[in-house]
């Protein structure tokens, strides 16, 4: 225990008289947080729709059917009643509901005015705008196409209605990004350079030959990290709570939980990294093209992972940070409880296993 | 006086290269072991393997009584460590790294704080001790690294090439200081590539493509090989090398 205490007490003082990198670690998400408030905008294909729809509806069927015709949409489900609408955002089947009011046809014809309800999820509020705006264009054209062809002239109201995000806050959607990708950088990188530099400086050749276990070393190595994510969590979340307004509509102890385990997920990449590299530099470009591009790309933070390729969409399921946002988002934005998030969190707690069980026996190895 | 190191028929091989290839020596409490050899003769081979960094392919040693081997665990206990590049923390005060390695060997506060006020007095560093390592002359850091690898009392002390790069005054010193951890008890066993230093030594082995050519005193080694110096020895024995770098 005493070997344990005096070197914890090392790694804090490392960390703490390097007075750059405290101070960049501890800026960074601040910095990141108020960087990204500028969303980017994207294109959707093929988004799920789920459809009500009187029945024996001519032109509403029509209509249906011109949507899923679009290269945007899917019509994946028809459902019977109001109220099953919230079920099918809260399974994710579907990006958008579309709403036909009964007799459709008959108000069309008979009072030129007939109405349609676009409900759309807008927890990524980019791809909420974009396939909102489609739909409504598919519905436009179809109206012109009555007046034209069939002569019916009237007109279709259609209502967008964003689900949980109404003011469609692009903040919404980042700050599950920017957690995602601040607390890997902390942690992976950081840990697997403060390892490494051990290394490096020829000190961990006098720690392998003293009588210290390598798991205290370990430990030791990842306690501050860990104390420094919780600092740096906790920033972000005051920072989105209170400036960029963005509520924590589900259980906070759910979300603390998924993000304790995405640090423990993280920690383990950079011991992985730590064993598998001998300078500082390349446990850098190591943690930096292997994770914070992924982290960037395919995570799901800018562009949205049902837009990809398929072959990129599954290179996207082995970045922790997917599941990890995904999650974020469940919970913070749509308010879901923690039976919502239990795919990511078993996916999280797969990898965390893997990745302790293989840099646990690599960094064995090292003492041979 | 009693064996502290004990190497029996010691081998290691990496793949069809036989770094080390079957030495055998013992080495006495309170002795001055020099362990000489060309680059790539398989010195720090040796070294890592007496000191349970890395597993012998054959034979048998013990350190400090124990089974490098299988008593890993004590013989690290028991014995004290210095490498070749400088392996104290530059951004820890000197005494925070006194500290550190004490800790590591499980040494309690109350010695810990008492041996250090002591090694302060004895160094002559008291004015450094709140000094962060990073900002010493080379010289002292030197001076530490070998008081922190002792600190802990151990019964061995293995030095790999110690004075590399440190003016010949501060080398007089550190030699000094190796003497007096001798005459304390502590047994040292330390590779080099002076020659002059191999002279401090109460006995030499020199180590020629991973065989030990010759263990003997500095003086029985001239007289054997007719030489003025440690220097002329080496030299007729490392010609006979196979081995390129």
């Amino acid at each position: 225990m005493k070997q344990l205490y005096s070197f914890i007490k090392k790694e804090f003082y490392h960390i703490l008289r390097d007075k750059t990198t405290i101070l960049i670690l501890l800026l960074m998400p601040i910095i990141q947080i108020i960087l990204f408030g500028f969303a980017l905008t994207t294109e959707v294909r093929n988004t799920n729709v789920a459809i009500l729809i009187p029945a024996n509806d001519v032109l509403a069927n029509e209509l249906a059917a011109r949507i899923d015709a679009s290269s945007y949409f899917n019509i994946v489900e028809q459902i019977h009643t109001k109220s099953d609408i919230q079920a099918v955002f809260r399974d994710a089947r579907a990006k958008l509901v579309i709403v036909f009011e009964n007799d459709f046809s008959k108000n069309l014809m008979q009072l030129g005015v007939s109405h349609i309800q676009l409900i759309a999820d807008a927890t990524d509020p980019n791809a909420a705008t974009s396939f909102s705006f489609y739909a409504s264009n598919i519905i436009q054209n179809y109206q012109h196409d009555l007046a034209h062809q069939a002569f019916i002239p009237g007109t279709i109201t259609p209502e967008v209605k964003m689900l949980y995000n109404p003011q469609m806050k692009g903040a919404f959607n980042f700050v599950p990004g920017v957690l995602g990708m601040i607390l890997i950088l902390i942690c992976a990188m950081m840990t697997s350079i403060a390892i490494v530099r051990e290394k490096e400086m020829g000190t961990m050749e006098v720690l392998l030959v003293s009588p210290m276990k390598p798991l205290y070393t370990i430990l030791s190595k990842i306690a501050p990290y860990f104390v420094l994510s919780c600092v740096n969590f906790t920033t972000i979340i005051l920072l989105s709570v209170f400036v960029l307004k963005v509520p924590i509509a589900g259980s906070f102890a759910s979300l603390v939980f998924v993000s304790l385990l995405y640090i423990f997920v993280a920690l383990a990449l950079g011991l992985l990294i730590s064993t598998l590299t001998t300078t500082q530099v390349s446990a850098m470009l190591i943690s930096g093209m292997g994770l914070m591009i992924p982290v960037m790309l395919l995570s799901g933070m800018i562009f949205p992972i049902e837009n990809m390729p398929l072959p990129l969409q599954l290179l996207s399921t082995i970045v922790p940070a997917r599941w990890y946002i995904a999650a974020v988002k469940s919970v913070m934005i749509q308010g879901l409880g923690f039976s919502s998030i239990l795919r990511e969190v078993l996916i999280l707690s797969l990898m965390a296993t893997v990745l302790v069980a293989v840099s646990m026996k690599k960094f064995k190895v090292r003492l041979e | 006086m009693e064996n502290v190191i004990v190497a029996k028929n010691l081998t290691k091989r990496f793949g069809h290269f036989t770094a080390v290839d079957n030495i055998s020596f013992e080495v006495k409490r309170g002795e001055i072991f020099g362990f000489l050899g060309a680059n790539g003769a398989g010195k720090t081979t040796a070294m890592r393997m007496l000191c349970g960094l890395s597993k012998q392919t054959e034979g048998i040693a013990t350190v400090a009584g124990y089974d490098i081997h299988r008593e890993t665990e004590f013989v690290k206990k028991n014995i004290g460590y210095m490498s070749q590049k400088f392996s104290l923390y530059d951004d820890l005060k000197v005494w925070e790294n006194i500290e550190l390695f004490a800790g590591i060997y499980g040494m309690n506060d109350k010695a810990i704080r008492s041996n250090t006020d002591l090694l302060m007095q004895e160094l002559n560093f008291e004015n450094e001790r709140n000094a962060l390592v990073g900002s010493l002359p080379l010289g002292f850091k030197q001076k530490l690294a070998f008081s922190v690898a002792i600190f802990h009392k151990p019964q061995v002390v293995f030095l790999d090439e110690p004075t590399g790069g440190v003016d010949p005054i501060t080398r007089r010193m550190f030699w000094e200081m190796i003497y007096k951890a001798a005459e304390n008890g502590i047994t040292v066993f330390v590779t080099t590539h002076y020659m002059d230093e191999a002279e401090y030594c109460h006995r030499v082995s020199i180590m020629v493509d991973g065989r030990i050519e010759a263990l003997d005193s500095p003086a029985n080694l001239k007289s054997k090989y007719q030489a003025a110096n440690m220097d002329e020895v080496f030299q007729k024995l490392a010609r006979k090398s196979q081995r390129t770098e």
